[in-house]
């Protein structure tokens, strides 16, 4: 049977010709291993920060010291020594670059080999004038920006959050920490206190970002944690799409990767949160591989605001990541997308968390999770209603697909409505691909793997129409490659 | 152009085929006709490279290649076509694409250049006009939702559109009414060709009423026990498949 063949093969699967697993050897700048106040200080001092944004993140990292690792999540790991870690390194080379042209060119071919040339990215694949503006993040530092002018015209304010530290400190200290508070949990904490850098994104009111924003970035240092700060506001009326995506190079040592993302939409605002994350996932023995624990969270402050996220996870070792939206302002929508695609020895434990609190609200649920190897792969969500949020919406669509008969697929779904009015429908499914489709398949000329690659391609479709164009074809190769294994 | 010799085949140990034996010619239409159980799809599958359809003995040789060492992808590739008695659903993907990625792929492997979409879709509106089929139709997921007609109708545009050398159609008429039935029925006909060869499977005589075979072969217990030209069909149709399998027995 063709699917009991796609089971053999699965088991031969070769995560080592991981496509992107290779390393640069770019100098960096690095703090001494371990976590300290004088740690925290040294962050804080390389990146210039002012005594305020020290004194926010030496509050974090006293916090961090009283908690502990959250333990729910249906993943399984060895502890972390966390004094065991670098918390900061940054590509020598200074100063900043004020164009393409004075970066280094190593870096760029890392680009290249990424098949993110950053020259490529000025006229992204050429779709009708739109341009896509790269706030590339190497390791911590933000190395180069474009499209500020254009940006600027707009009065849309896209710089790495070091620089918006710096230069827009009001809006910094408005609304760091305003969503994604340094306390919330365990790995926000530990972001909160030794984030290096990330994307800061404003949005002035009653604008229209002209452009996709778009950040890649990679890890690239030896047991270096990566702590992205991802912070953008959507102003009243306004509207921005954001895209994220990233690969990480082969590794012995895991790496741990704690990002945060707070997004803050106004009255009328939306944002569209878009991500690509493609993190190494391992050997073929389930060594190594990225341990992904992200905290990312949007707030529909305003009346009639909305926040939508798109996620296609396809990398790490282990994803620990939801998504959620707090629906504060009444009539405020949010809507989660995901894809999460697990092989080899990957765990994967993400949902989102739709959270009504103001009138009339509503929030859309679709995840689709894909478990081929030994992987396993969990939604896990909640949807909660408060007293006052009446007439609250909700309808969640969960289903997944096994490739095999060693994986594992688990929905643990989280309904609280504490209103009568509130309407919460929950679907989910469990399949596998099937054999007569396999053969269905073949017989009509395609190969095992572009098969299976079709297959779930077709079973992922509601959520691919989510993403922006210019992500839909290269996500529809990715799903491609990161199946490449489960069949030969 | 195919050439089944003595071709024995179980199906999780059961033995289905005990011995066929088949040649059909370039421009032909064979016709297979048996009783339930006698062995006909586990022969189209046999022939489509189907994974559990085990050979035991025998050979299928196409254009002078031994068909049985061949994936499916490369059978289809080389021009062999099964029009499935039940076509399968795939969830989410637009049969356009389908069709698309399926052609592209038997180029590849044919070492041709891949069609571009407007010369791709050029090739489906000739093809589905032809087959007087709606194009709507292939803007909807495969076979997802799809009547019983639409579903045949579908195989016989693919088939169209992909131009097999080696057509196997698998009880292509069961379930159709009279109606379906004669749409599809054009649409074969439509495809014959000197330079093309079709095996038509089939429990009923009706069919051959509108696709009318050049050789008419009886399969019973995994063997042909008796062939003919069209009138075999009708005599069939008179006297049954019991007298038949008393001949065989």
């Amino acid at each position: 049977m063709a699917d009991l063949d796609t089971i053999e093969r699965i088991k031969h699967i070769d995560v080592d010709k991981y496509k992107y697993g290779f390393t640069t050897d770019i100098e960096s700048e690095k703090a001494p291993k371990g976590l300290s106040e004088d740690i925290v200080a040294f962050i804080s001092q390389k990146k210039g920060e002012p005594q305020w944004m020290l004194d926010w993140r030496l509050e974090a990292y006293r916090r961090w010291l009283n908690m502990t690792e959250p333990k729910w999540a249906r993943v399984h790991y060895p502890k972390i020594d966390f004094q065991d870690l670098y918390y900061y390194s940054a590509p020598k080379r200074s100063p900043a670059p004020k164009s393409l042209d004075e970066v280094d060119p190593e870096l760029l071919r890392v680009y290249e080999k990424l098949g993110v040339p950053l020259r490529e990215r000025e006229v992204l694949a050429g779709v009708e004038g739109a341009k896509v503006a790269v706030d590339a993040v190497f390791d911590s530092v933000s190395v180069v920006t474009t499209f500020k002018k254009e940006l600027a015209r707009a009065g849309v304010i896209f710089c790495s959050v070091s620089e918006a530290v710096r230069e827009h400190p009001d809006l910094v200290k408005k609304y760091l920490g305003s969503v994604v508070p340094q306390g919330d949990n365990f790995y926000a904490a530990l972001n909160s206190a030794v984030f290096s850098d990330g994307s800061f994104v404003y949005v002035p009111e009653n604008t229209r970002c002209p452009m996709e924003l778009s950040t890649y970035f990679r890890i690239n240092e030896k047991q270096t944690g990566q702590f992205e700060r991802t912070l953008i506001i959507a102003d009243k009326g306004a509207y921005v799409s954001y895209l994220e995506g990233c690969t990480a190079p082969m590794r012995d040592e895991n790496q741990l990767h704690a990002a945060v993302v707070e997004l803050v939409a106004l009255d009328g605002a939306e944002i569209k949160y878009s991500t690509v994350q493609n993190w190494y996932p391992g050997d073929k023995e389930g060594r190594g591989g990225v341990y992904n624990f992200v905290t990312k969270r949007g707030d529909c402050r305003g009346h009639h605001s909305k926040i939508s996220w798109t996620q296609v996870e396809t990398g790490s070792a282990i994803t620990w990541k939801y998504p959620s939206c707090i629906l504060r302002g009444d009539e405020s929508r949010g809507e989660f997308y995901s894809i999460a695609i697990s092989n080899g020895y990957q765990q994967v434990d993400s949902g989102t968390k739709m959270i009504h609190l103001g009138k009339n609200t509503s929030s859309r649920i679709i995840s689709k999770g894909i478990a081929a190897g030994r992987s396993d792969n969990t939604y896990r969500g909640l949807v909660s209603a408060h007293r006052k949020a009446t007439n609250a919406r909700n309808f969640t669509q969960c289903d997944s697909l096994l490739i095999g008969d060693k994986c594992g697929a688990h929905t643990v779904p989280y309904i609280e409505a504490k209103t009568s009015t509130a309407h919460f429908e929950h679907e989910a499914t469990t399949s596998k691909i099937s054999e007569d489709q396999m053969f269905y398949c073949m017989s009509r000329g395609l190969s095992q793997e572009e098969a299976v690659a079709l297959i779930v391609n077709g079973f992922v479709r509601d959520v691919l129409q989510q993403l922006p164009m210019e992500f839909m074809a290269e996500t529809q190769k990715l799903i491609g490659i990161s199946l490449e294994g489960s069949v030969g | 152009m195919l050439k089944i010799e003595n071709l024995h085949a179980t199906v999780d140990g059961r033995s289905i085929l005990n011995g066929v034996d088949l040649e059909v010619n370039s421009g032909e239409v064979h016709a297979i006709m048996g009783p339930n159980g006698s062995g006909k799809s586990t022969l189209s599958y046999v022939l489509a490279g189907r994974k559990g359809y085990e050979v035991t003995e025998g050979s299928v040789a196409y254009r002078g290649e031994d068909l049985l060492t061949l994936e499916p992808n490369e059978r289809a590739a080389r021009g062999l076509f099964l029009a499935f008695q039940y076509p399968i659903e795939i969830p989410g993907v637009v049969t356009m694409q389908f069709l698309k990625v399926a052609l592209n792929a038997q180029r590849k492997a044919r070492g041709e250049p891949e069609l571009s979409t407007p010369d791709f879709m050029r090739l489906v509106r000739d093809r589905a006009a032809k087959l007087r089929i709606d194009l709507d139709m292939l803007k909807r997921s495969v076979n997802v939702g799809f009547s019983g007609g639409e579903k045949k109708r579908a195989e016989i545009l693919q088939m169209a559109v992909l131009e097999p050398s080696l057509c196997i159609l698998d009880e292509t008429d069961s379930g159709l009414d009279i109606d379906a039935l004669r749409i599809v029925a054009d649409g074969v006909n439509a495809l014959r060709s000197p330079d093309r060869a079709m095996v038509v499977i089939t429990h009923y005589q009706r069919l051959l009423q509108y696709i009318v075979p050049d050789r008419v072969h009886v399969l019973s217990r995994g063997r042909i026990v008796r062939s003919g030209d069209k009138s075999l069909a009708l005599e069939l149709e008179e006297k049954g498949y019991a007298s038949f399998e008393r001949d065989a027995a």
